[in-house]
């Protein structure tokens, strides 16, 4: 059923691009497009980030700490390897794939410079943009993935951040995790009319591009590139998710719970997509859940909405990349923008807090079963060396084959560490 | 088209048809407006006056330095000499003056917000005044949609794009609305705001508070952003921590903190005969009484400490009774503070942003964290544009005409091989503005340049909250909210695929092109007969400019191969709407 948006098969569309080429020059436009294989690829490396906007308590979730009085109200019980909370029984039971980084110590502590830090590995600076970890990966990775027609890095519902000095072709594409894309679909327009705008379009900007003012007018005419791909690619069925059958949904989302049953459970189906999206080539996909800003009534959120949603999500990537022996080369890292206070506050909740704090990475050949560092009885400072976001993402550039001696240059001609110079953590790579 | 224009008609016939022997004579439109059209002042005097081969060009740094838009404020030397100051001291060269089609299409979505209407342009290019600059910003600025466009940047400011939870973007908007069509002095606008007390639709300046309200945090939320936004300071770190890079105190964050906690919001519900439930009616903001003195914060070590409220460490009492024997409005006595003096924050503050909305970038960046740690490109001159702008009795109009009559504001964004390295602030160089900075158009001055390209407007079918309604229906599509205590929020509209996806087949650009009746495309094609016409109508509607030759051959190529002339237009008019000429401020 290889069909384009309007309703043609790919291969015939092609053919009518190529036959209105004859009489318009200058397709610059439309050169990309090339018959492709349409085979699905496996074993290729990529890396899946589920980021957790407003910064989620890790002391309730992965570190927990009874007999403190900064314990609250979970009880630990037993994962591969280490303990967890109570209310993620699914993911304990694949945590042999997964592992625990106990003494992040990250300084920031405000959302905007948190999720800045988070994501690339620098703090902010005024003189650079510096790149989400995502745009790394997709000017690492995607470039080399000539097959691949659908953007290089995707963020479901995620907080991608900017792509920086690697340019706007390396942004992320956000969609919802619906996998809806809006105005994807050329609504039926024949080839030799797109193929005309195209081409009228690239004399008024080639026009523009020689015209001395800066990279933006190039990037503008990548940008379209990219999206006139992905307007006519048949990869576009990996966003869609409604495609897999029920019980696959289910194992993502959940089938009940207190929140009504959880076929809405959006991370879930986030994941879901990202699974389809990294089968079909796409190295790095970002899959957001909000909510974890829990400055009131932190305990009754975690119990009730956030853990029993974020369990199933975890447990049904995790085990499905394992049935699809794809976890040895899909890295997952899970992090926000910190963590949150030990103290418990007078609304019983918790507040910003980056002192001491965890992240969970696994898959992609890293040492699973495991928690890495220590904070202390009260979890209020790290009681083993600290560890900083770069060196978390050297972590997934090592096991994603990204030489962590790889060195950007800003547009300034700057040298820019990948991972600002992180390095991989040794327990993990083993 | 100008009689100057056609001066020059028989050489550009004759350069078009050597390079072009496709274009039919009856094709010739007049070549590259960016070149050929009236230069300002000196260039046009030199063309005037006929095709005297004795008279010497004068060197463009002459014609650059004799400029002026008209305006004969002598402030404008000041800014002039001290922006000249940069590019000597960086040995950089400024770049040529802009164009007059560059320069009213720049001006008209500066400060209107949208594109400028093709007989605007037309009737510019025409014009011989040597004072037409200065005019056409005094005549923006008593436009309607002056109002608007302002209205909106502040509304996106203050409550963010995506309006939060029981808050009304209708009332923040006639706030904004109001002060704007009056002028008010920014001072007052600011102590409105702050001071706010009321009914989020009576008072419409409740809504920025309320906005910083979506979670019980004490008046954290409303005391980062307030200094934030109104201040240009960055204090939000030093809520938990002495802020490493600046000279705030996490006890002055919550000394500053002190004058937010009587805020309290009311949520008032009215029964629905329709869903036979209590639902939603309107949100008040109220003072609470008995607020304690002190503030307690929690330091890094764990001890607890007091602060008490000060304005840069001079003591308020804030437990005094007003008139009516009530507490005092704490948030008033705030923002008289703030507002006080002949060099205050929130005058730099404003000056600043209004500079990075017209250059692209203010004298720090980021625009909004101004101080010691983060030294300013112009520190006299951003001193120097406070202290006017204070004497002017905070008038944004006046402030506005100082900074798009300057000399810089009127180079081109073409950057030269020099200046193009040395000042490039997107790649962390200071910024010199020795050429104009590329900007790229909001979602909201997209979607107004397309309804004047279009003529959406001169329908007259809707009231201006039926078009208000609509765009902002339509920017959703674009708003990504984080839902964190500080209500962030970012957007799709950045240049990124989705941004692209709506340009290329979204319903605006297709109604845009649509020929219906009273549509523009339609009103060209029936009102002018020949295609050069057309076809350099469309150019002006979309980038106030003619075609170049190479264009104009595309198009009449275009024209040749359809048999439906009209699908011919459409597609190039969808090409130069969806082209980086069009999208970017340049």
């Amino acid at each position: 059923m290889n069909l384009t948006p309007s309703g043609m098969s790919r291969r015939h569309f092609m053919r009518h691009m190529a036959a209105s080429a004859a009489t318009i020059p200058a397709i610059e436009f439309m050169n990309h497009l090339h018959a492709h294989a349409d085979t699905v690829r496996k074993n290729q490396k990529a890396c899946i980030l589920m980021w957790m906007g407003g910064g989620p308590p890790t002391i309730d979730i992965w570190d927990l700490k009874p007999g403190s009085k900064n314990g609250g109200e979970f009880k630990p019980i037993k994962a591969a390897g280490t303990q967890i909370s109570e209310h993620m029984p699914k993911t304990a039971s694949v945590f042999d794939k997964l592992a625990v980084v106990r003494s992040m110590s990250t300084r920031e502590a405000d959302h905007g410079r948190g999720r800045y830090f988070m994501h690339t590995g620098y703090v902010p600076n005024p003189t650079v943009v510096h790149p989400t970890f995502g745009s790394v990966v997709s000017h690492e990775l995607g470039s080399k993935r000539k097959e691949l027609e659908i953007p290089s890095f995707v963020s479901i519902n995620g907080d991608p951040g900017s792509p920086g000095f690697l340019g706007m072709s390396n942004a992320a594409f956000v969609v919802d995790a619906n996998g809806r894309i809006r105005n994807a679909d050329t609504d039926g327009m024949d080839s030799r009319r797109l193929n005309q705008r195209l081409s009228m379009l690239g004399v008024i900007e080639e026009n523009f591009i020689g015209s001395k003012r800066g990279d933006a007018p190039q990037a503008h005419k990548d940008v379209y590139k990219k999206a006139i791909d992905l307007m006519t690619s048949k990869q576009m069925e990996a966003f869609k998710v409604e495609k897999e059958d029920q019980k696959m949904i289910e194992k993502y989302c959940g089938t009940g719970g207190p929140m009504g049953g959880m076929a809405r459970n959006d991370f879930g189906r986030g994941l879901l997509m990202a699974r389809r999206l990294v089968e079909a080539g796409v190295p790095f996909v970002e899959v957001g859940m909000g909510g974890w800003d829990l400055h009131a009534n932190v305990f009754n959120t975690l119990k009730d909405r956030n853990l029993p949603t974020m369990d199933a999500a975890i447990h049904g990537l995790v085990s499905d990349l394992t049935d699809r022996g794809m976890i040895k080369d899909v890295v997952v890292v899970w992090m926000g923008e910190f963590g949150r206070t030990p103290r418990i506050n007078q609304d019983v909740g918790r507040d910003h807090w980056a002192a001491s704090w965890s992240v969970m990475i696994g898959g992609g050949g890293l040492k699973g079963g495991q928690a890495v560092g220590a904070t202390d009885e009260d979890g209020l400072t790290c009681a083993t060396k600290p560890y900083l976001p770069g060196d978390i993402w050297a972590t997934a550039c090592h096991a994603l084959g990204i030489p962590t001696t790889t060195v950007h240059t800003s547009k300034r001609g700057r040298p820019m560490k990948i991972a600002n110079g992180g390095t991989p953590i040794p327990e993990l790579i083993g | 088209m100008s009689d100057l224009k056609w001066t020059s008609l028989r050489s550009v016939r004759l350069v078009a048809a050597s390079i072009a022997m496709a274009v039919s004579a009856s094709f010739v439109v007049s070549a590259d407006d960016e070149t050929k059209e009236s230069k300002p002042a000196a260039k046009a005097e030199a063309k005037t006056d006929g095709d005297s081969k004795t008279e010497t060009k004068p060197s463009s740094k002459k014609r650059r330095e004799d400029f002026t838009t008209g305006s004969s404020d002598v402030l404008l030397t000041f800014i002039n000499e001290q922006i000249r100051q940069g590019w000597t001291d960086n040995e950089v060269e400024p770049s040529e003056l802009a164009s007059d089609g560059e320069w009213i299409r720049r001006v008209y979505l500066d400060i209107v917000g949208h594109v400028p209407p093709v007989e605007d342009v037309d009737k510019f290019l025409a014009d011989k005044d040597k004072a037409k600059r200065s005019k056409v910003i005094d005549k923006l600025l008593d436009d309607p949609a002056y109002v608007r466009h302002w209205t909106t940047v502040w509304t996106n400011l203050t409550i963010g794009q995506q309006t939060p939870m029981r808050v009304s973007r209708k009332g923040m908007q006639k706030f904004f609305r109001e002060a704007f069509t009056k002028n008010r002095p920014w001072n007052e606008i600011v102590i409105d705001i702050v001071s706010a007390e009321g009914h989020f639709e009576e008072n419409g300046a409740v809504n920025y508070l309320l906005a910083q309200m979506q979670m019980p945090d004490d008046g954290v939320q409303a005391t980062a952003k307030t200094t934030r936004l109104f201040m240009g300071m960055q204090v939000q770190c030093t809520q938990c921590h002495n802020h490493p890079f600046n000279d705030w105190q996490q006890r002055q964050f919550w000394e500053f903190n002190t004058f937010f906690r009587q805020l309290r919001k009311e949520e008032h519900q009215k029964y629905d005969m329709k869903t036979g439930r209590n639902e939603f009616s309107y949100a008040e903001l109220k003072r609470r009484e008995g607020v304690e003195q002190f503030v307690l914060y929690e330091k890094r070590n764990g001890t607890q400490e007091a602060a008490e409220s000060k304005y840069f460490g001079q003591p308020v009492d804030v437990m005094k009774k007003d008139d009516t024997g009530y507490d005092i409005n704490r948030r008033a006595e705030l923002a008289k503070m703030m507002t006080e003096g002949e060099k205050p924050m929130v005058a730099m503050a404003m000056v600043n942003r209004m500079w990075s909305q017209f250059f692209g970038y203010g004298f720090t960046k980021p625009v909004d964290d101004i101080g010691p740690h983060n030294p300013s490109s112009h520190p006299e001159l951003m001193d120097r544009l406070t202290v006017e702008f204070v004497k002017s009795r905070y008038d944004v109009k006046q402030l506005i005409r100082w900074i798009c009559n300057s000399e810089a504001y009127n180079l081109t964004s073409q950057a030269t091989k020099v200046n193009e390295e040395k000042d490039n602030p997107s790649s962390g160089t200071t910024s010199l503005f020795s050429h104009v900075y590329l900007k790229s158009m909001s979602a909201e001055q997209l979607y107004d340049s397309l309804i004047v390209a279009t003529n959406a407007h001169k329908s007259g079918r809707s009231s201006w909250e039926q078009t208000e309604q609509k765009r902002q229906q339509w920017m959703q599509q674009f708003v990504i909210a984080f839902g964190t205590d500080e209500g962030d929020e970012s957007t799709t509209f950045n240049g990124s695929i989705p941004q692209a996806l709506m340009m290329m087949n979204g319903e605006l650009v297709k109604d845009a092109i649509s020929a219906q009746k009273g549509s523009y495309l339609n009103t060209i094609l029936s009102e002018a007969p020949q295609d050069k016409d057309r076809v350099r109508k469309l150019y002006l509607a979309a980038l106030s400019r003619s075609p170049n030759n190479k264009e104009i051959q595309a198009a009449q190529a275009m024209l040749k191969s359809n048999s439906d002339k009209l699908a011919a237009y459409q597609d190039m008019f969808w090409a130069l709407l969806n082209s980086n000429e069009f999208i970017f401020i340049h």
